[in-house]
Parts: C-alpha cells; sequence; structure tokens
C-alpha cells in the first residue's frame, strides 16, 4: 500500500541511485494572468522504459504541466531535467530536439496534406529541402508496423477518422525518435478497439525503452496501463504512487481529494427548515409575492419539501425518461439518461467534463434533439429540439458558454434582457418592439440583480465575466421559470459573484423551480445540491443523496470504477 | 518591430462621422496627383465633374437616373448583409424583376395607369423575391453557401433575359417592327405603362427614387424598432444566442432574402418603369447594377438611410465619369478615379473602426497562453 508521498522522486526502494529520471519537474509553479496558479510547485519525474499516468480532475493542472515539459509555456518557477540534465525550453522546437513530444488532445495537423507529408512537416531525418515520398513513406510504414500504429501513409488527413489522425500525430512523434512521449487524453476520441491498439502501441514504445506520459482522468485505463501513477489536485502533485501497491477507491480519494469527513452537507440550515444562509435579503425580492406559480405545486407545499426530500409527496418538475442523444459529430453521447427533479430540489449533476453534461442540458432546453425516450416539464412532453417550446414551457437555460450562447455580445443589456421575452405580449404592440418600457424593465432588473454596467443601453460585451453572468440569471430567472438548468453558472466567476449566482439559484428552487445543477466543481455540486447524479460517458453512474454519500464514492463514480 | 491591426471599439462618434469627409478628401488629393501626373487639369476636372453631375441642364437629372438603380440594389445587399447573409445575387434579381415587370407592363398595358404601376411592382417585387428565394432556401435547408448560389442564379438570370429577346420567340419579343426582324429587341411597353416623374422645374426626380427612398426608411425601422429586426440583429450578431433565444433562424434566413430579392427585383422594374420601358438585355447587363450596389451598401455600411445618400454619391460621379469621357479623357482614367474614391473611403472606414500599432509583442499574453488557461482552469 503506497503511503502519501508529498514530494520526493518515488517511493523508498527503487530510488537508489540508479540511472537519472528521464524526465523530471521540480517545484515547477506557472501563474496565468488573472491570478489562476495552473501549476503549484509540482514535482514529477517519469523513468525511461515506464508509462507513467498523470491523473486529475479537470482543471488540476495536468495539461498545463506537460505544456511545461514541451516548451510551449515557460515556468514562472522551478526547474525541468531531461536524463539528469537541466533543460531550458524556449520553444516546443527546443523540446522536439531534447527528444520529447507531446500529442494533444487538439490535434494540429494540416488537413489536405498526406499523413506522410505531415508527418515530414517542418522537420527531416536526412536534412536538407528534397522530399522524396517513397522514401518517406517506406519509413513510415516500417515505424507503424513495429509500433502496431496503422495507418495508411498516403491518405490525406482530412479523410482520416479522429482516431487515425491522433496515429498520425503519434507516429510524427516516433519518426523523429521521440524519447519521451506524453499524450494528453488520448482515449477521449477513441473506440473500445482503438483504444486497445493505442495500449499496444504504447507498451512496445516503453519496451524500447521510451518514455510515455498518459494525462488521464479516467481510473480503469490508468489501471490497466500506468506502472505508476502522479497524482495532482488543484495545481499541486499530491503524490506518485506505483500501479502495483494501489487500487481504484485510493487513487479516487487522492484525485477528489478530501477524506471522508470532510465532505460538505449541502445547505445545512436550509435542510432544518430555516431561511438558507445564501440567500441574502436581496433574493427575497426577485420575484412577486405567491412565487412560482406551477402546475398543483403550492409554494408553501415546496418548503415542506426541501426540508424533508424523502417525503414521498411531490411528483417531478423536470423528468427524463431514457433519454438518448447524438453528440456534435454524430456518435451517441448520452445513454437512456433516467432522471426526475422535485420542485424545490436542486439535482446536482458531477462528473468530469465531456461525459455528456453539456448534451444533457442542450437536449433539455430543446437546442438538441434526442434521439430516443422522452423529456416532460410537469405533465407535458417536450418536443425534441425545439428550444421555443422548452422555453414557453417554463425552462430556463444558464448555459456554460455564456458569451457565446447566452448573450449576443454586441447588443445591449436592455436588449440581451428582452432575448426571449420580446415575444411576449407586454413587449410589443404589433411588430414594434416597446423599446423605452423594455428599458425601463431593464434598469430594475439592473437594480435587483445587481448588474453594474453604465446604463440600460451599454453594449454586454463591455460587461465583465460576473455582470454578464447576471445578466443571464436576470432574464432567466425574472421570466419566473418553472425549471432552470444552470451549467458551469460560476465558472471563471470571482469569489463574491460567485457567492451571488449560488445564492440566486438557491433562491429560485426556495421559491419552487426545479433546478439542474451542473458543475465541474465538486465543492459547489455537494454544497448546493440536494441530490447528485454523476454522469460518466454518458449514462448515469448512479444518483445518490447529497448529505449521505461521500466525495471517495463520487469520485469511483466519475471515473468510472464504481 | 511589427505592425499590428488592432481592433479599436471605442472610436469617438465625431470621427465615425467625420471619417467619410476625410476619406473624400484624401480622394480628391489623390485623384488630383493622378490628374495631373497625366497631364489634366485637376481643379478643371473637378469643375467640370461639379457640372456634369450637378448643375448642368440635365445633370442633375441624370444623376438620379444613374442612382435609382443603385438605391434599390444598394438597399437588397444592406438589408441582407446587416444579417450576415451574404446576397450576391442582386443582379440576377433585378433581372428578374424587369422581365417579371415588363411582362406585367405588357399583359395590362391597357388598363388604367396607376393600376398598371403597382401591378408592374408587384410583378418585380415577386420575380426578384422568387429568385433571390433559390439561395435562400438552400441557404437555410441545406446550409450551401449563399454566395455562390446567388452569385451563379445572376448568369442564369442574365441568360434567361437573353433566351426571351434572341433566342425565342418569347412574348417579350418584339417580332412586329421591321427593325426588330432584323436587330431582335423586345416589345416596347403602352404610355399608360410608363412611371410618371415627380417635375421639379427643369429637374426629374424618377418615381422609383422616391419608392426606394421610403423604402429606406421603412427598412431602417425595421431593423430598429421591430421584432422581426431585433431577431435580424440577434441573428448577425450572435447565431449561437439567437436558436437558444427560441427565434427561428431559417424563417428569418428566407424573410431576409426575400426582402433583399424584392428590393433588387423592384430595382428591376423601375428600369423598366422609369427608363427603359422595354427589356433590354445588353444594357442591363452592361450597367451591372447588381454589383455596384455591394459597393454602395459598404460604403453606407449597410444603413438603408446611408444607401440613399451613398447612391446620389455614386450616381452622380458615374454620370460625370460618362461626361467627362473623351478623345483626351479616357475611361481608364475615369475607372481609375473611382477606385481611388473607393478604396480611400473604404480604407478610411477600417482604419477608423481598427488602429495601427507599431512595436513589439506584448509577450506575456499571447492567445495561446490565455487559451491553455482557460482549458485548464
Amino acid at each position: 500500500m503506497a503511503t502519501h508521498v508529498e514530494t520526493g522522486p518515488a517511493p523508498a526502494g527503487t530510488a537508489t541511485a540508479g540511472p537519472p529520471p528521464a524526465v523530471a519537474a521540480s517545484g515547477v509553479t506557472k501563474r496565468f494572468t488573472g491570478g489562476v496558479v495552473a501549476n503549484d510547485r509540482v514535482t514529477f519525474e517519469s523513468r525511461r522504459g515506464e508509462v507513467h499516468a498523470l491523473l486529475g480532475e479537470n482543471g488540476a493542472g495536468k495539461t498545463t504541466l506537460c505544456n511545461i515539459l514541451t516548451g510551449l509555456y515557460r515556468p514562472d518557477e522551478g526547474d525541468i531535467s531531461i536524463d539528469g540534465r537541466a533543460v531550458h525550453f524556449r520553444s516546443p522546437h527546443d523540446a522536439h530536439a531534447a527528444g520529447i513530444f507531446m500529442v494533444h488532445q487538439h490535434l494540429s495537423l494540416v488537413d489536405s496534406l498526406t499523413v506522410a507529408e505531415n508527418v515530414v512537416l517542418g522537420w527531416s531525418r536526412t536534412g536538407g529541402v528534397r522530399y522524396s515520398p517513397h522514401r518517406v513513406e517506406a519509413e513510415i510504414t516500417e515505424i507503424a508496423e513495429r509500433y502496431h500504429v496503422r495507418v495508411d501513409p498516403r491518405a490525406r488527413v482530412w479523410q482520416l477518422s479522429l482516431g487515425e489522425r491522433q496515429r498520425v500525430d503519434i507516429l510524427k512523434a516516433l519518426y523523429r525518435d521521440a524519447r519521451i512521449l506524453i499524450l494528453d487524453e488520448p482515449t477521449t476520441v477513441l473506440t473500445p478497439a482503438e483504444i486497445e491498439q493505442l495500449f499496444s502501441s504504447v507498451r512496445e514504445m516503453v519496451a524500447g525503452d521510451r518514455t510515455v506520459v498518459f494525462i488521464s482522468h479516467k481510473l480503469p485505463e490508468v489501471l490497466e496501463i500506468a506502472d505508476r501513477v502522479t497524482i495532482l489536485r488543484k495545481g499541486r502533485s499530491v503524490t506518485t504512487v506505483e500501479r502495483a501497491g494501489t487500487d481504484a477507491s485510493q487513487l479516487a480519494r487522492l484525485m477528489v481529494g478530501h477524506d471522508l469527513a470532510e465532505g460538505r452537507v449541502r445547505r445545512a440550515t436550509a435542510g432544518s427548515g430555516s431561511q438558507a444562509p445564501l440567500v441574502g435579503p436581496r433574493t427575497g425580492s426577485f420575484f412577486p409575492t405567491g412565487g412560482v406559480p406551477t402546475a398543483g405545486t403550492s409554494v408553501a407545499g415546496i418548503g415542506d419539501a426541501s426540508g424533508a426530500v424523502d417525503s414521498p409527496a411531490p411528483a417531478p418538475m423536470l423528468r427524463l425518461d431514457a433519454v438518448c442523444a447524438d453528440g456534435d459529430f454524430g456518435r451517441q453521447v448520452l445513454f437512456d439518461v433516467t432522471l426526475g427533479i422535485r420542485p424545490g430540489e436542486i439535482l446536482g449533476i458531477a462528473g468530469v467534463a465531456g461525459n455528456g453534461q453539456r448534451e444533457l442540458a442542450e437536449v433539455i432546453a430543446g437546442l438538441r434533439p434526442h434521439t430516443k425516450g422522452s423529456v416532460r416539464v410537469g405533465d407535458e412532453p417536450l418536443t425534441s429540439g425545439d428550444a421555443r417550446g422548452a422555453i414557453e414551457r417554463g425552462i430556463a437555460f444558464v448555459p456554460e458558454d455564456r458569451m457565446g450562447t447566452g448573450v449576443s455580445p454586441s447588443l445591449s443589456v436592455t436588449e440581451n434582457l428582452i432575448l426571449k421575452a420580446y415575444r411576449s405580449g407586454a413587449a410589443h404592440a404589433g411588430p414594434v418592439l416597446l423599446m423605452s418600457r423594455a428599458d425601463a424593465e431593464a434598469v430594475s432588473l439592473m437594480e435587483r440583480f445587481d448588474i453594474r454596467a453604465s446604463g440600460p443601453h451599454a453594449l454586454v460585451r463591455q460587461l465583465s465575466g460576473g455582470n454578464v453572468q447576471k445578466v443571464v440569471l436576470a432574464r432567466e430567472l425574472s421570466s419566473e421559470p418553472r425549471v432552470v438548468i444552470a451549467a458551469s453558472p460560476t465558472r471563471g466567476l470571482d469569489v463574491g459573484a460567485t457567492e451571488y449566482v449560488r445564492s440566486v439559484l438557491v433562491g429560485a428552487a426556495e421559491r419552487g423551480a426545479a433546478i439542474m445543477l451542473i458543475s465541474e466543481d465538486l465543492d459547489e455540486i455537494v454544497e448546493l445540491s440536494d441530490r447528485i447524479a454523476v454522469l460518466y460517458e454518458g449514462r448515469v453512474a448512479g444518483i445518490v443523496d447529497a448529505g449521505r454519500c461521500t466525495y471517495e464514492e463520487l469520485g469511483l463514480m466519475m471515473a468510472g470504477a464504481a | 518591430m511589427t505592425l499590428r491591426i488592432e481592433r479599436s471599439l471605442d472610436a469617438p462618434r465625431w470621427l465615425r462621422v467625420a471619417l467619410p469627409f476625410l476619406s473624400l478628401i484624401l480622394a480628391a488629393i489623390l485623384s488630383g496627383i493622378v490628374l495631373e501626373l497625366s497631364g489634366h487639369d485637376a481643379l478643371g476636372t473637378y469643375r467640370q465633374i461639379y457640372s456634369a453631375s450637378l448643375t448642368s441642364t440635365g445633370g442633375l437629372t441624370a444623376t438620379f437616373v444613374y442612382a435609382t438603380p443603385l438605391l434599390f440594389t444598394g438597399l437588397a445587399v444592406a438589408i441582407a448583409f446587416r444579417m450576415r447573409v451574404w446576397n450576391i445575387g442582386g443582379e440576377g434579381q433585378l433581372y428578374m424583376g424587369a422581365i417579371g415587370a415588363s411582362g406585367v407592363g405588357l399583359l395590362l398595358g391597357g388598363w388604367s395607369q396607376p393600376l398598371v404601376i403597382v401591378a408592374m411592382m408587384a410583378g418585380g417585387i415577386v420575380a426578384g423575391a422568387l429568385w433571390a428565394m433559390i439561395p435562400g432556401v438552400l441557404r437555410a435547408y441545406l446550409q450551401t453557401n449563399e454566395i455562390l448560389v446567388s452569385l451563379m442564379l445572376n448568369y442564369v438570370a442574365g441568360l434567361a433575359m437573353y433566351l426571351l429577346i434572341y433566342d425565342s420567340q418569347s412574348f417579350w419579343r418584339d417580332l412586329t417592327s421591321p427593325t426588330a426582324l432584323v436587330f431582335p429587341q423586345g416589345k416596347n411597353l403602352l404610355p399608360a405603362a410608363t412611371w410618371p416623374g415627380i417635375q421639379l422645374g427643369s429637374f426629374t426626380l424618377p418615381l422609383g427614387f422616391v419608392v426606394a427612398t421610403v423604402l429606406a426608411v421603412l427598412l431602417f425601422m425595421l431593423v430598429r424598432a421591430t421584432r422581426f429586426g431585433f431577431e435580424m440583429r440577434v441573428m448577425a450578431d450572435s447565431p449561437n444566442a439567437a436558436r437558444y433565444a427560441g427565434m427561428r433562424t431559417k424563417r428569418t434566413i428566407l424573410a431576409v432574402m426575400a426582402i433583399s430579392g424584392a428590393l433588387a427585383g423592384l430595382g428591376g422594374a423601375s428600369q423598366i418603369g422609369d427608363f427603359g420601358h422595354v427589356l433590354d438585355p445588353r444594357g442591363l447587363e452592361q450597367a451591372q447594377y447588381g454589383y455596384t450596389g455591394i459597393v454602395v451598401a459598404a460604403l453606407a455600411l449597410y444603413n438603408p438611410l446611408a444607401v440613399v445618400i451613398v447612391s446620389i454619391f455614386i450616381g452622380a460621379l458615374t454620370n460625370a465619369g460618362f461626361a467627362l469621357q473623351g478623345p483626351s479623357f479616357p475611361s481608364g482614367l475615369v475607372g481609375t478615379m473611382e477606385g481611388i474614391i473607393l478604396f480611400s473611403v473604404l480604407g478610411g472606414e477600417i482604419l477608423g473602426r481598427y488602429r495601427l500599432r507599431f512595436g513589439r509583442e506584448p509577450r506575456h499574453v499571447t492567445p495561446l497562453d490565455a487559451a491553455g488557461a482557460e482549458a485548464d482552469a
């Protein structure tokens, strides 16, 4: 059983004066503008001939660390060494010269060129300017056979699948004789068969004394391929463990980072029936008295519901039955998702990004058709892919991409506040919009939601992120919705704005809306939710009571190991 | 040392208003240099332009003859481009409008004048709108590129026009008069189908120009103050936000294409009713009103009211160009001057919205860093 080794190279016994590590980072810190510390004194080292997994949640700093190792970023502090020699990469070019390559999640290939041309682009084994397709193709074929990286060197890149393109990137590195190859979440675009093939290539590479650094947040594959695992959490390196001495639940705990006792329970005081602490006096005046007029649920009943989630009473306000949907590239991303949210309830959706959360939100908001199953609000089924219908049935949506979707940035605050309500009877006389009335309402909404702007005519793109989000919330929640879908509603906001957004959501739940809170911030989910559903690869891995679950349990489900 | 162009979001208002005028002064200086270098008297030429387009007998009338079709096609382009629907097909839509309006005019020539005029306008509107719906439908439902489709349809419309007059015994073709048997030509419309101009002393304001000006005001209000215009503006700014807000994007694209085509088609009707009184494929094709309309709309920054002013300005230039042209003043020089003006005004507009900055790239925040921080954090 491995122990928490805070710094130090590797567990005792292996750290005897052997060869120096193939690649090492010590005390690496990287700050980005805006005060984000992506890496905080990270220590990491990997030996020759091993598969070393870098495990961590989104935002743990894995990709930043590897971008530093490959010269894309320069560290603010700390040192990098290759084979025991200190190096200072000034560009990926320097890193390539030292034999270290990275296969990024977003591949950078030239679509119109052939595989062989892409492989030699910018680099040639023999130097010089002449390009001999036959020789290069023969060389590539040879490497491809040896490492089981099958791809036709004459195919043009646009003809290839994502998995094949990834192989081209790997070939590119092998062709340049990479000693250290970093794979950034390589399996996300692969089919199970392709994953098997990738793993066999990786084994072949380490057998040839190369080093493979494997970035992942999926426990099963880390346990399958890695020799050692370094865990990163919130920008820090937690520890490094041997594969042989660990198991899924230990890794999950290290990755999520809480001991069982630390798990906080949502809205402790709200649960006991008193005023929720997050709801300031401001939130009290959002809605006209009487709360949300919804199908058959009185406000009084809701107040009880938040105290007694188990009580049999209220039927779900939002109900999904076996919902399936396809992603942007036509691949199925949601599989038989079934869940319900009662009035006044906050259901947290936890999961590592890219496990279907965005698609789930879009299906409910009518922005993405569902291919099977049904979505119901109250008793009414939603038409697949009908955004207007969803709005009319009282679904509010706070989208993840607030600048790209949630607002029209070059329009004014007023115009963004009526983005949906412009159709309603009060907003227009015949075809003409009543802008002065809309302005007046915008002014009062700006006051109630604390939107700081020079006035209702200020353009939204000139506002700060927090104020943009308040515009979205003001619009979505002032419509007195029955269902609120909030996708990463606090991402990128400062502490004050974050607290405010949370209080608004809790306030909406208190008034009887059914809230779906999608977030990658597990603390936020645990803090605000009544129940938590975990999405893993487009399926509901489990639904648990927020008051009774542990971080370990959630971590295992999020990593697909439950 | 690098030269960078960056967007400046907050150019002062006075600058934006003054820019076109500053640009025109620059254009005058630049063309002056060209004129002097090619052995012409620059000031004399300008005086000639002024008199030919404004003060000479019939000068102002001629200016409006050129301005009228450009106002229609300029509005057609402005409304479409304002919504980022790239209708390049104003040319073909104008041809179709001319075919439609002349057909209606020939058919109903015996009716009372106001009825015929209204019917001709309707004919032009319907024909232009239907022609524009082809790229519109393809764009809305099949995601084809409307630039290519609408552009190619211009040639189809042009050929259709030639077919009617030169290569068939169509209803539009004059098959009776002796000259028409030798030189194919269209039937002349009856007097009832002639649109009356508004006489102001010696100056005649074409009916089409009046109609188009009213339409410009209506379009301006449509974009500014109506629900439809609001949808247009949201879609132009952020198609995702429009979808998110439950707006019916496809329907709006179709409607905008139809409006755009109707305007160009009405321009074609005005060519028949106001000026030609006969379907003349060659004349319409050589005039290239549809393409010049793109320039007009761009100079007007796609603002319908500004299109009115710009169309008069370009009309005056075109008119003066024909007046200047002669043995000592080649048409190439006229084209050069027009090019310099367009270059200056559009260049000035870009510089107003962007600013040039000399200096070294600031190293600390590159887009890559920012993207990385966002993806990672």
